[in-house]
């Protein structure tokens, strides 16, 4: 129907046709499949809820006399950085936590501060404090350093996010009869709440459910800037159980991102806090789907309705590694407000914004339509249903 | 009949005696104690729900002012900060009252102060803390 070479050519000269993820829902409904797929261009989806598995990394520059941070210790405002590197390198994880954090000591523990909000201050322009130490070398002679940072000076700053963008995920509840404190947020003893955590229709990796667009290589929405996805995401599985409509009906693909820190918006990437669980960075992205043809326009236009998942108990079952669902229920139903588990009626909560997933499938759409933002071919496919590529427990084995 | 919830600062030389009794006997006021403590430097808040004639319900509050009681309406005390709110709604099922609700429409969460009763359990469940309480 069309090549990513002709959509470029269309958002360059003008002209080209792009709709929200949500938008294409009606037009297909008013319209039909087959009109949409040949009036569409570009779908453009969105997603924003915490993603743990995200950080950055950082050139800081060499210092006078040098410093070897590789096999020492660095911090950022208190919070350890990976710095296992050569001399000047070092990785920020957004859970990373300082040292006299006082964790679950006194539980439910706060989590007020983190590397996820360290990388949100950064993009905001403060100055971070940075004190490291190294054992010293006769070329890297220095042995401690204390400074203060601002984003805007270090050589390189990345955000490189090793799983983020979860094709569907686990609605959590609480069966036992006391609180519990989750990454899935605080739930109420016996069923008192039920929390999900997916944009549902607007969600990336639910609307090309097969990866037949979205590969590595493909050109994103990262944190307010521009990014890329670097590879499949950590625990990426893409060969669960799925509906008819392709859909799986449980936690699948993941995608790893990358993308330069620098261009990036603090209201796009946000410090977050669990409440008795940890410190996180909540992850702006979105991803345009190209129409190549009907059958991507007819994966892109499925609805709440359609996509289904599992209901997980997250007092027993989930931290027990025991694979047991206690029904099923689709995102329509999770947004009305109400899920019944059990018999019982259950107020949901969802930890993922929709109606930030929706302003970022809007901007990208406006970018997409000013010229600001080509689209590019994939260089290589993620792994689909057909690689066999699953996602393995730990099998754990005695050291001898 | 007028039905109103208010937060009652007690300074420290109020704190052990028999104030609120004062305003069923005296004043005819039902109320509703929705929270209640000392703080550490031994100032008493109270959040109270208050029902009763109009005429007696100012009757009591002048009472409890002449006591030396502060009096603030409870809106004023749970409030969203807007920039850090991302409106995702995990909140919503926490809250007691329904004072959060995600608008169905707009996908956004909305905060009815009127509904709030200071509980505080959103406070510390918001994933980016926008919820902030000032006592």
């Amino acid at each position: 129907m069309r090549t990513i070479k002709e959509i470029n050519e269309k958002i360059k000269k003008g002209g080209v046709v792009v709709v929200t993820a949500e938008e294409i829902i009606d037009l297909v409904r008013k319209k039909g499949a087959k009109y949409a797929a040949q009036e569409v261009d570009v779908v453009t989806t969105g997603t924003f809820g915490p993603m743990c598995s995200s950080g950055a990394y950082f050139n800081i520059g060499h210092s006078k006399p040098r410093i070897k941070l590789g096999g020492g210790t660095c911090k950022l405002n208190d919070v350890p950085a990976y710095c296992g590197f050569a001399a000047v390198d070092i990785y920020l994880g957004a859970t990373a936590i300082p040292e006299d954090d006082p964790h679950n000591k006194v539980f439910p523990g706060e989590f007020k501060y983190g590397g996820g909000h360290v990388i949100q201050e950064l993009l905001v322009g403060r100055d971070i404090r940075l004190e490291a130490t190294a054992y010293g070398t006769d070329c890297y002679p220095r042995k401690k350093l204390e400074t203060l940072i601002n984003l805007k000076d270090l050589n390189e700053a990345v955000l490189f996010n090793i799983r983020n963008c979860y094709q569907n995920y686990n609605v959590a509840v609480n069966l036992s009869d006391k609180m519990i404190y989750t990454y899935m947020g605080v739930l109420k003893p016996k069923l008192g709440n039920a929390n999900y955590c997916s944009a549902g229709q607007l969600s990336p990796l639910l609307k090309d459910p097969y990866y037949k667009t979205i590969g590595i290589g493909t050109k994103i929405f990262l944190g307010g800037g521009t990014g890329y996805v670097a590879w499949q995401g950590t625990q990426h599985n893409p060969t669960v159980k799925r509906k008819d409509n392709g859909i799986p009906q449980a936690p699948a693909g993941t995608l790893a991102v990358i993308g330069d820190l620098k261009q990036m918006k603090p209201e796009w990437l946000i410090g977050t806090s669990m409440l008795g669980y940890g410190a996180t960075l909540t992850v702006g992205i979105g991803v345009p789907i190209p129409i190549l043809d009907e059958e991507i326009l007819k994966y892109t236009a499925i609805k709440d309705e359609e996509i289904y998942t599992q209901i997980v108990d997250y007092s027993t079952s989930y931290p027990q590694m025991i694979s047991e669902s206690l029904g099923e229920v689709n995102y329509a139903q999770l947004k009305s407000g109400k899920i019944v588990v059990q018999g019982k009626e259950v107020p949901t909560g969802n930890l993922s914004s929709y109606s930030k997933a929706r302003e970022i499938a809007e901007e990208l759409k406006s970018r997409i339509k000013k010229g600001d933002f080509l689209l590019t071919e994939p260089v290589a496919p993620i792994p689909g249903v057909e690689s066999g590529y699953t996602f393995k427990a730990l099998k754990e084995r005695p050291i001898v | 009949m007028i039905s109103k919830r208010i937060v009652l600062h007690f300074p420290h030389r109020l704190v052990d005696q028999p104030i609120v009794y004062k305003l069923v006997k005296d004043y005819d006021l039902q109320f509703n104690i929705l929270k209640a403590y000392v703080t550490p430097q031994e100032e008493g808040l109270m959040v109270l729900e208050l029902l009763g004639k109009k005429e007696n319900f100012d009757k009591g509050i002048e009472y409890l002012q002449s006591c030396g009681v502060k009096i603030q309406p409870l809106s004023q005390d749970v409030i969203r900060n807007e920039a850090k709110c991302t409106d995702c709604g995990v909140c919503v099922p926490i809250c007691p009252t329904a004072a959060l609700v995600v608008d169905p429409h707009t996908r956004k969460v909305l905060f009815y102060d009127n509904k709030c009763i200071a509980c505080e359990l959103c406070v510390k469940v918001c994933p980016t803390r926008a919820m902030e309480v000032h006592f």
